[in-house]
């Protein structure tokens, strides 16, 4: 195992040299993974082979070698038992428009194994829980994306399933319904205490959500390690000003004047976001940090649009990781790493979890 | 969204320690669902509009025939429970036509299917509970009309060992056609996914291939040629259950010139329904190992 993997004295989920190979296409190549209680996510771009592992999971498509388990019950002869308590999201549209929620939520419960009462009581908590309430009764048709993803949430949590596997959940959303879908789900463990196995292929979006992340490409654990680990070191500040009469070019003039108060600025950085230019990242390294960013803000007459925290993106953290590992990073294996594919990718996608507000 | 106003207070999470029925309990209630969904109960009103009128249709004839029969005192029933299905297979044609693709079309075309099999649910339930779903609303639709006239035939004091044998003779004959048909009109519906479609193949189906069968027939009767006319009937659904019926179950053909099968060509007749059957039943199976998840 990778060396950044912590140990767990509960496993969710663990897998032990878990391959997968089609005539074609090796999906899962000796994939060892140990996946505790929480949120976990599990990210890597279209084809990385996260579908596939969720179907290995559930117990509904062999793996050709290894072996894997799921709260306990082998993925190989215990299917039955994973699938009564775990619950699965897909990925792609699932819902009949011509049904209301309730009705199909009732129905997915009771192919749960729920008697019937139990079914609609589950339902009706379930679908306030995710946040449904007049609307459930009408037809899904007329239901919005945010919506729809929410009833699917749904009848994954209706049978108070141990463990949820979320395909995708953030797709086709909006930034704001992304970021409603992501408290929701984090919400599903620290309120519910249902751990949750979720896939994006959005390395940013997850770090707001997880515990922890594993990073898979080709089919190959790419990284294992707890969200903490890489972010929470530092923080960084963005910082946006206002031009004035007296400093036309307001961001130039506390750039130099924070530079001369000896605060690190992340030079460079800000470009690729969103109102690059207009933003300064700042390195926080406590509170006093925003004393002097105010104080020479107030100092030099601008006005303050926003100083808001941000965290470090996995990205960044991975990039710079395997930039400073050298040309050849060993693999959790042992072996080479696809290092230049799997993280130019992940690179490239950093900016999709960092949507402005 | 009013969830600001709507919501009173927030009670929390509240875990499920009550029982989990499992596989079983499932594929009943996947069973039910299906077959009260055939009849449109439990959903729309729309929905409940076209297989109630069919089945009015289906017992209307029967109970203008029983209520003539009381009234003209009749020894015998104008239409024996044998053929009554034959008479009414545009009827059953229509229902099943109607029924099989809402039945499996929708969770192929919506792509539910893989919420049923994440869960304890297998393959072989989910196609168990539709096949007999789909095969008891037509038991339903056949054998209620055949139940109006037994009892009609009782009030009538016809005589009791003969019609009731006749009534057991007609419900096994409706329950293989129902079968039989169901599983052809779902193997047609699972394979077009399109509910259109599925309702279109259905049809024709079930017209085409009688309406070929007896054109076929008729032009081979009148040429003299009975012999092969009974064994035309076994490329047509409906001829086959004729067929079997008339060889089996004391049914009077209704091929040209009554020129049913022997008991001999009958065998065949029967194999023939039975390998469809089970073809169907296997068709199923391998379709929805494709959609698994």
């Amino acid at each position: 195992m990778g060396c950044a993997t912590t140990v767990l004295n509960v496993t969710v989920i663990a897998t032990e040299g878990l391959s997968k190979r089609f005539p074609r296409v090796t999906a899962l190549d000796r994939l060892s993974l140990d996946i505790g209680p929480g949120v976990t996510g599990l990210v890597g771009a279209n084809g990385a082979g996260k579908s596939t592992m969720i179907k290995i999971l559930l117990g509904l498509s062999p793996a050709t070698e290894g072996r894997a388990t799921v709260l306990g019950f082998d993925v190989a002869t215990d299917g039955a038992a994973i699938r009564e308590s775990v619950g699965y999201m897909p990925e792609h549209d699932c819902l009949p428009p011509d049904v209301s929620a309730t009705e199909l939520v009732v129905h997915m419960a009771r192919m749960s194994g729920l008697p019937p009462t139990a079914a609609r009581e589950r339902t009706a908590d379930t679908l306030r829980h995710v946040g449904l309430y007049e609307e459930r009764y009408r037809p899904i048709g007329g239901y919005s994306t945010g919506m729809k993803q929410r009833v699917k949430l749904a009848q994954a949590l209706v049978h108070d399933p141990k463990l949820v596997l979320l395909d995708e959940p953030t797709n086709g959303l909006d930034p704001v319904g992304r970021d409603e879908m992501l408290n929701l789900i984090r919400r599903v463990y620290t309120d519910f205490g249902i751990s949750v196995l979720v896939t994006s292929h959005l390395l940013g979006e997850l770090e707001r959500t997880c515990d922890h992340v594993v990073v898979i490409d080709g089919g190959t654990l790419l990284r294992s390690s707890s969200t903490s680990d890489f972010t929470q070191n530092t923080a960084t500040l963005a910082v946006e000003v206002t031009d004035t009469d007296t400093h036309p070019d307001g961001t130039r003039a506390l750039r130099e004047a924070l530079t001369a108060a000896g605060l690190s600025l992340h030079l460079g950085e800000e470009d690729g976001l969103p109102g690059a230019g207009h933003i300064l990242l700042i390195e926080a390294t406590g509170e006093e940090t925003y004393d002097v960013v105010r104080d020479t803000v107030a100092g030099l007459g601008l006005g303050l649009v926003r100083m808001e925290q941000r965290r470090h993106h996995i990205a960044e953290v991975f990039r710079t990781k395997d930039a400073s590992k050298g040309a050849a990073p060993a693999g959790p294996d042992g072996q080479p790493v696809p290092a230049q594919s799997g993280t130019a990718e992940l690179a490239l996608q950093k900016g999709g979890g960092s949507d402005e507000h | 969204m009013s969830t600001d106003l709507t919501r009173i207070h927030n009670i929390g999470y509240r875990n499920y320690d009550g029982p989990r029925l499992g596989r079983a309990y499932a594929r009943r209630s996947l069973y039910s669902q299906s077959l009260r969904g055939s009849y449109g109960l439990g959903r729309s009103a729309k929905s409940k509009i076209l297989p109630m009128i069919l089945f009015a249709v289906m017992c209307v004839p029967a109970a203008i025939m029983v209520a003539v029969a009381v009234a003209t005192d009749l020894k015998d029933l104008p239409v024996s429970y044998t053929r009554y299905a034959i008479f009414t297979q545009a009827i059953i044609a229509l229902f099943l036509a109607a029924q099989a693709p809402q039945s499996v079309s929708r969770d192929l075309r919506f792509k539910t299917v893989p919420l049923y099999f994440s869960r304890p649910i297998e393959r072989v339930d989910y196609v168990l509970a539709k096949y007999g779903a789909m095969a008891s609303s037509l038991f339903i639709l056949t054998a209620a009309p055949l139940v109006v006239l037994y009892l009609g035939s009782l009030l009538a004091k016809m005589d009791f060992l003969d019609q009731t044998k006749g009534f057991g003779q007609g419900l096994l004959s409706v329950a293989l056609l129902s079968l039989l048909f169901g599983g052809l009109g779902l193997v047609m519906a699972a394979l077009t996914p399109r509910r259109g479609f599925g309702v279109a193949a259905v049809i024709a189906t079930l017209t085409i291939t009688y309406g070929a069968v007896s054109t076929v027939q008729a032009i081979a009767s009148a040429s003299d040629a009975d012999g092969a006319v009974q064994w035309l009937g076994l490329f047509s659904p409906i001829t086959l259950i004729d067929g079997v019926q008339t060889a089996f179950l004391g049914a009077t053909s209704s091929f040209p010139g009554e020129a049913g099968p022997s008991a001999g060509v009958g065998v065949v007749y029967l194999l023939v329904v039975l390998a469809l059957i089970l073809g169907s039943y296997a068709v199923l199976m391998g379709r929805y190992r494709k959609v698994g998840l």
